[in-house]
């Protein structure tokens, strides 16, 4: 998939990821090795866009499984047509039972869901499974058959194991601890927040018509927020949204009326409002 | 490639030593991730070890020192002779003008080597970070970058006015890089395992309670949220399993008279979902405060898993001190100083006393402790040799439903000096914790269903 680690930063580049090191790394260990590749971090540092980059760096087809409380095998690996199973019984009412019970357990009536999807298929295939840790203990479970040996057990059916390794990323906002078996068999990568330098870049990249002084200034004061004690400090995704603010504010470079204006753009609670005010010397809101 | 097998699995080892673990598995992959990756980019191999070794984000504090020490940037000192003090002086402030990382790492290794270096005898010299950063001052150079910065570009605009707290976080940068190269230098001379084991220091949830210094606590502290949300999960998930009780005989017989006597369907006892009251007794003199602190932000966080959380703090005198902790005024920074400047905490003297304080609790508060509610006792149950009142306690653990005492001395030291911990223990289950690790197995094991 990926001769270099720099080619890895180069293409994901075109595709408007700009990776840091850290993450070109990993995703090159992980298409390398063939294993899955776990990301953590705060919100909205772009765990699941990584998955994204790299299924069109590949050109591949993304298969994603959503997370949530509650999602189980039904939903996440495979169910039978029960409903197609009952009309095929009433269509085929003059044959034999035994006739009928093979032909109902057969591919035609399986409804596949993205981890057998993802395993199934013949051409690449990325399979991102999002925010691992919304699900519960016992999916977890389930997850350690496919990510281990890419293999899915149909009792009626048999296992059907991937005739291609599809690239697996497991996303994880640490809501829950993860348990060890999984951590274990992927590679883990942290993304934090980026440094100063990649985030001016990738500023830049997502809004071009923000002139250059004005993308340091807000990248620097990020920055300075990101070190106060704040609730929920600024994800790059806020970076994004402020930038594209004081864009359509007009603002052409950053002064104390446009950053008491917008400030409820980067941050979500109103004590870290004050805070931040108060830090900053802004007069009182 | 021989002797990088050596190197890879010492790595480990010294990993393994401050507590990640590393399964052979794991090796294999950071062997083959060290054979795609080379050697060319050190930068690159240590991302490669750190995403096949490591488990978790905590964990890249301790990686990152240990990797230093085992794939080191380098052999022996700088080239260049020996620095003067001033001049390089004068190209830090330079480069922490420009940000210059590089050129920091590499004035970092001249700092050490000009400066760092004591004693004169082998076996007794070594390299001490410490020293360096005394001779060099580099916080001194504060103004200087200012103001060569401003001068730079124009020191308009709004972003200047967070010039002081950049600069001092590229200072405090530098610092670390010195400590890096003086380990470096030192595992040199001693032998790298050894650096490793004892100059790296534990992640946070492994360090004592009774030594964590001022950053270890706010690091600390700042862990309270994430681990409450992972201690809340886990409590839901125990109250969801025993939601479904043992078999109802009574009801399973009296459905089964309409199957004719013949029990097809078992009836299985409700729970009623009862949210337990909690109170907290904590000990906040001195040497105990870091932990009674961290705990009380802990349980203060688990608000929402209990009908009724109480606290109360002591030295000698013992206070209700609930209020101060409400969720959302509550800063967890200035918490300690708070509590004792206004709660009534002492008497006439200073250091602590258990058999007063608790005494106190159960006259005064004896309500608080019912038969639904849990009580945890935290402090190290040394009652500087005054009476450790075990009638209070025999009164208390009557009431309550159940008192756990947790305490942050390790066990052997219980029952030396002026420890009352064995005759707590016989009347009370006491715990040993001294680690924000243990603290959440503890509470997780131990909080009420």
């Amino acid at each position: 998939m990926f001769t270099s680690v720099d080619d890895v930063t180069a293409r994901l580049a075109e595709t408007g990821y700009l990776a840091s090191p850290a993450v070109a790394t990993t995703v090159f260990l992980a298409a390398r090795l063939g294993k899955p590749l776990l990301v953590e971090g705060p919100a909205g540092v772009g765990k699941t866009e990584l998955a994204k980059a790299v299924a069109q760096v590949a050109g591949a087809r993304l298969v994603r499984l959503q997370c949530y409380e509650g999602v189980d095998e039904s939903r996440a690996l495979y169910e039978w047509n029960h409903a197609k199973q009952l009309l095929r019984i009433t269509a085929g009412r003059g044959e034999s039972w035994d006739e009928a019970r093979t032909d109902i357990f057969s591919e035609e009536f399986l409804l596949p869901r993205p981890l057998l999807t993802a395993i199934r298929g013949d051409e690449p295939t990325v399979l991102l499974i999002d925010e691992t840790d919304k699900a519960d203990v016992e999916m977890e479970g389930l997850l350690l058959e496919v990510l281990s040996d890419f293999q899915v057990t149909v009792p009626e059916l048999g296992t059907i194991t991937a005739t291609r390794r599809p690239f697996v990323v497991l996303t994880s906002n640490a809501g829950r601890e993860l348990s060890e078996a999984l951590r274990r068999r992927c590679l883990f990568l942290h993304i934090d927040f980026p440094a100063e330098e990649l985030e001016r870049r990738i500023v830049r990249l997502k809004v071009p018509d923000l002139g250059e002084a004005l993308a340091e200034s807000v990248v620097r004061l990020v920055g300075a927020l990101r070190a106060m004690d704040l609730r929920k400090v600024p994800s790059v995704a806020e970076t994004i949204d402020w930038a594209r603010t004081l864009l359509a504010l007009g603002a052409g470079t950053l002064d104390e009326q446009v950053v008491r204006a917008s400030l409820g753009v980067i941050l979500k609670h109103q004590d870290d409002v004050l805070k931040a005010a108060a830090k900053l010397d802004l007069d009182a809101l | 490639m021989s002797g990088v097998e050596g190197r890879l699995t010492a790595l480990v080892g010294a990993l393994r030593g401050h507590g990640v673990r590393i399964g052979t598995g794991e090796t294999v992959d950071a062997a083959r991730a060290v054979a795609e990756l080379g050697f060319t980019d050190r930068e690159l191999l240590r991302e490669g070890l750190a995403a096949t070794l490591l488990h978790g984000p905590g964990q890249r504090a301790v990686f990152d020192p240990v990797f230093d020490l085992y794939f080191p940037r380098g052999v022996g000192g700088p080239d260049a002779g020996p620095a003067d003090r001033d001049t390089l002086r004068d190209r830090l402030a330079e480069a922490l003008a420009a940000d210059d990382r590089a050129l920091l790492a590499r004035l970092a290794a001249e700092a050490v080597d000009g400066f760092g270096g004591y004693g004169s005898s082998p076996g007794s010299d070594g390299w001490s970070a410490y020293q360096t950063l005394d001779r060099l001052r580099p916080q001194t150079l504060l103004a200087r970058v200012r103001a060569d910065v401003r001068g730079r570009n124009g020191g308009a605009g709004f972003a200047d006015r967070l010039l002081d707290d950049e600069i001092r976080r590229r200072i405090e940068a530098f610092r670390r890089l010195v400590a890096a190269e003086a380990r470096r230098r030192v595992a040199e001379r001693r032998g790298r395992d050894e650096i490793a084991r004892r100059a790296v220091a534990p992640t946070a949830d492994r360090v004592d309670f009774l030594y964590a210094n001022r950053d270890q606590l706010a690091e600390l502290r700042r862990a309270v949220r994430p681990l409450a949300r992972k201690l809340a999960t886990r409590l839901a998930a125990r109250r969801r399993r025993a939601a479904r009780g043992t078999v109802d005989l009574r009801r399973t017989l009296r459905s089964s008279l309409s199957t004719g006597g013949v029990p097809m369907r078992p009836v299985l006892r409700r729970r009623r979902p009862v949210r337990p009251e909690l109170v907290l007794l904590c000990d906040v003199s001195g040497s105990v405060s870091g932990f009674s602190d961290f705990t009380m932000l802990l349980v203060q966080a688990l608000h929402d898993q209990f009908s009724r959380i109480r606290v109360f703090a002591f030295v000698n005198r013992l206070d209700e001190v609930t209020g101060l902790l409400r969720h959302g005024h509550a800063d967890p920074d200035g918490l300690g100083a708070r509590i004792r400047a206004q709660a009534t905490l002492t008497g006439w003297h200073g250091s602590s006393d258990y058999g007063v304080a608790l005494g106190e609790f159960t006259e005064r508060y004896g309500g608080a402790a019912g038969p639904r509610t849990t009580v945890f006792v935290l402090g190290d149950a040394r009652t500087n040799m005054s009476d450790p009142n075990l009638a209070a306690v025999r009164e208390l653990a009557r009431r309550a439903r159940r008192v756990y005492w947790l305490n942050p001395e390790p066990r052997a030291h219980w029952g030396t000096g002026d420890s009352a911990a064995p005759a707590y223990a016989e009347l009370v289950e006491m715990h040993e914790c001294r680690t924000a690790r243990q603290l959440s197995a503890l509470i997780a094991l131990l909080l009420p269903v």
